[in-house]
């Protein structure tokens, strides 16, 4: 019995230290269906943590916060499309500088709020609440029913991400636009638009899950407060093979590895904790090599991901 | 109504080019200077605090090409790979892998006479990196893996084991509680030429050699049409595959080197945190010198002083982020410019308009 509540506790921390990547990772999937490779992740994410939580101080509202910290991130997201999508840049190059821009503006904004400490009021909304009977579900459900309401909605997000992807008429013509877009275009897609509306909810989602971090875990203001975790995401969002229902079990296996580093020291157990760090970043490659070798059409990358869409040259 | 066309561009004179992205710059100074003055900050302040506080004194100047070198070396080999359109992001990892085979040289022959030794590392360093970028390149090459997001991975899991051996088998037990690497032996330590470490020399000289390999050679003219065709490159019965592991050792080894200068001359030993995420920037100053060697050496000087003055502007009360978020708007812009100067836009009346 002790065992199984240890147990339970620790998917729970886990399942907590996984939901900003989970949101990061569902962003930058729906954002690369497209054709679209961002590696302004980071910096979106970073945006989103230091307007969610300047506002979450200043208005004492938490979806107020919510929204803005979503919308911070969007426009990250949109500078990027514009760049892209429209004036055809180099998506590697433009992620990049997104996320040394982001990291900027954060640093700029967090400078006038460090020091403060999320508002009651915030805080009380995002406490973790129990279901009853739910939360008692044997090691799984302290996990799922005895969280944050941020922390399932960032599961709820997947979930309907997913569902959106495989089963609206939107969705796959959202996928058939990543896919080969002169011939979504030549269907009648409207290509621009489609990545446009994606890049940007993409860039929501981030933004969302880097208010995750400094709203709800950390209530007080870092620099830097996401530690690459954008970068994780980048490397996930590949272990999940584009797929938001994998993106849940990859953010939070992250998740466990994380918690399974501290526990190890609690332990005595003797490996080194960068060979935790490593290994997100191993198994992705391994997953990338695995994918490609079996050529399952489900799971490659999206074919137009990195190039330009230029109807003129089709 | 108006029917607006956008059509590619053939070619455009080498001085529209030029101002066109001149133009780019200039707006966006302008717009961040408009950006800082509504934020209450001098704009005409900042801009000139950049520039001297980074070359004012000899020793801040020592410290801007201190970070020109590493700058320019990262991006050279950046510049070998995307020449062929082999996407390589991954110079941080080569970077650290670099310093990691120049460490191994440096530790494991301590007394070696000073220059057998820095050429030993040189050559370690060179190889370490090498060998890091043609993982990915093997991986491409037998599972048709994309290269841009292998490489990215390499990077953690280098920094990751340079992390693993400052914290565990390489830390100086003489440094107490810091976790830290020893330091280098004197004779592993690069000499100072003209107050500044004699990397200088070194970029300059690969400067060179990089510009003579991809405009005189039958490599770099093999590299060019690879980049341009792959189809093309095979039909013309190049060997695409061992070009393509040429190129991408050259352009890994050319990110170790930048690690071996870094620790042996600024460090003086190897730690997780030498290379400042510039093997990341090094792709951006790359793509903005359109990898031509020479060009490339400008930008990062540019960037480095945009670096570098962000402690000054800290001095003065003004948050350092500032450099960043004007590196940001900055290259937003000239992103945005090279459409003008690929694409031509015409407007067109529309045929019933017309009539």
């Amino acid at each position: 019995m002790d065992i199984l509540n240890e147990i339970s506790l620790f998917l729970q921390t886990s399942v907590q230290m996984g939901t900003h990547i989970l949101f990061a990772i569902v962003g930058g999937i729906i954002c690369e269906r497209v054709g679209n490779m961002n590696l302004g992740i980071e910096g979106m994410m970073l945006m989103g943590a230091a307007v969610g939580f300047s506002t979450a101080c200043a208005t004492e509202n938490p979806l107020l916060a919510v929204l803005a910290a979503g919308a911070a991130g969007m426009i990250g997201a949109l500078i990027y499309a514009v760049i892209t999508v429209s004036f055809r840049g180099n998506q590697v190059v433009t992620g990049l500088v997104l996320t040394i821009f982001g990291t900027g503006v954060a640093g700029f904004i967090g400078k006038s709020v460090s020091g403060n400490i999320i508002p009651q009021s915030v805080s009380e909304a995002f406490a973790p609440y129990s279901i009853p009977v739910l939360s008692d579900i044997p090691i799984i459900g302290k996990a799922l029913f005895d969280q944050s309401f941020y922390v399932q909605l960032a599961i709820i997000v997947a979930v309907l991400a997913y569902f959106y992807m495989k089963k609206t008429k939107w969705g796959l013509n959202m996928r058939s636009v990543g896919e080969n877009p002169a011939a979504a275009d030549a269907s009648g897609i409207n290509v621009t638009l489609y990545k446009y509306v994606h890049i940007l909810a993409g860039g929501f989602l981030c933004g969302m899950g880097g208010a995750y971090l400094s709203v709800v875990f950390l209530t007080t203001w870092q620099d830097n407060v996401t530690a690459g975790a954008g970068w994780i995401a980048v490397a996930l969002i590949i272990f999940s093979t584009w797929n938001p229902l994998k993106a849940i079990l990859a953010a939070y296996l992250f998740g466990m590895l994380k918690g399974l580093n501290f526990k190890m020291q609690g332990w005595g157990i003797q490996i080194p904790s960068q060979f935790l760090e490593m290994l997100p970043y191993v198994a992705t490659v391994v997953v990338l090599i695995f994918i490609t070798l079996r050529k399952k059409k489900e799971h490659q990358p999206p074919k137009s991901l990195g190039n330009p869409y230029f109807r003129e040259e089709r | 109504m108006m029917r607006i066309q956008v059509s590619k561009r053939a070619g455009m004179s080498r001085l529209a080019d030029t101002l066109i992205r001149i133009a780019a710059i200039v707006i966006s100074l302008l717009l961040a200077g408009a950006v800082m003055a509504v934020m209450g900050y001098n704009p005409l302040e900042i801009f000139s605090k950049i520039v001297t506080s980074t070359t004012s004194s000899f020793t801040r100047f020592s410290e801007t090409i201190n970070k020109t070198i590493l700058l320019t070396t990262l991006s050279l080999g950046i510049a070998v790979a995307f020449r062929m359109k082999f996407w390589n992001i991954g110079a941080e990892g080569q970077l650290y892998m670099g310093a990691f085979g120049a460490a191994l040289a440096a530790f494991g022959f301590p007394d070696l006479p000073a220059p057998l030794l820095l050429t030993l590392m040189a050559l370690f360093a060179f190889v370490f990196g090498g060998i890091w970028a043609l993982i990915p390149a093997l991986i491409k090459a037998k599972f048709s893996t994309s290269e841009t997001l292998v490489t990215l991975m390499m990077n953690y899991i280098a920094f990751s084991f340079i992390s693993y051996l400052q914290y565990g088998p390489w830390k100086d037990p003489a440094s107490l509680g810091a976790a830290k690497i020893a330091r280098f032996s004197d004779n592993a330590i690069l000499p100072k030429v003209f107050g500044i470490h004699a990397g200088w020399i070194i970029t300059l000289v690969l400067v060179v050699i990089i510009t003579i390999l991809m405009k005189h050679t039958k490599l770099g003219y093999q590299i060019d049409v690879l980049g341009e065709s792959e189809t093309t490159a095979r039909y013309a019965g190049m060997n695409t595959i061992k070009i393509m592991f040429i190129a991408v050792l050259i352009s890994g080894g050319l990110c170790g080197m930048a690690g071996f200068m870094q620790a042996s001359a600024v460090e003086k030993s190897i730690t997780d945190s030498m290379s400042g995420g510039l093997g990341f920037t090094a792709v951006i100053t790359a793509w903005l010198a359109k990898l031509k060697p020479p060009v490339i050496v400008i930008v990062s000087f540019a960037f480095s002083m945009l670096l570098q003055s962000g402690k000054s502007l800290q001095v003065m009360g003004i948050p350092s982020s500032i450099t960043e978020i004007l590196q940001g708007v900055i290259i937003f812009f000239v992103l945005a410019s090279e459409f003008f100067i690929n694409y031509k836009i015409s407007f067109h009346k529309t045929a019933k308009e017309a009539e």
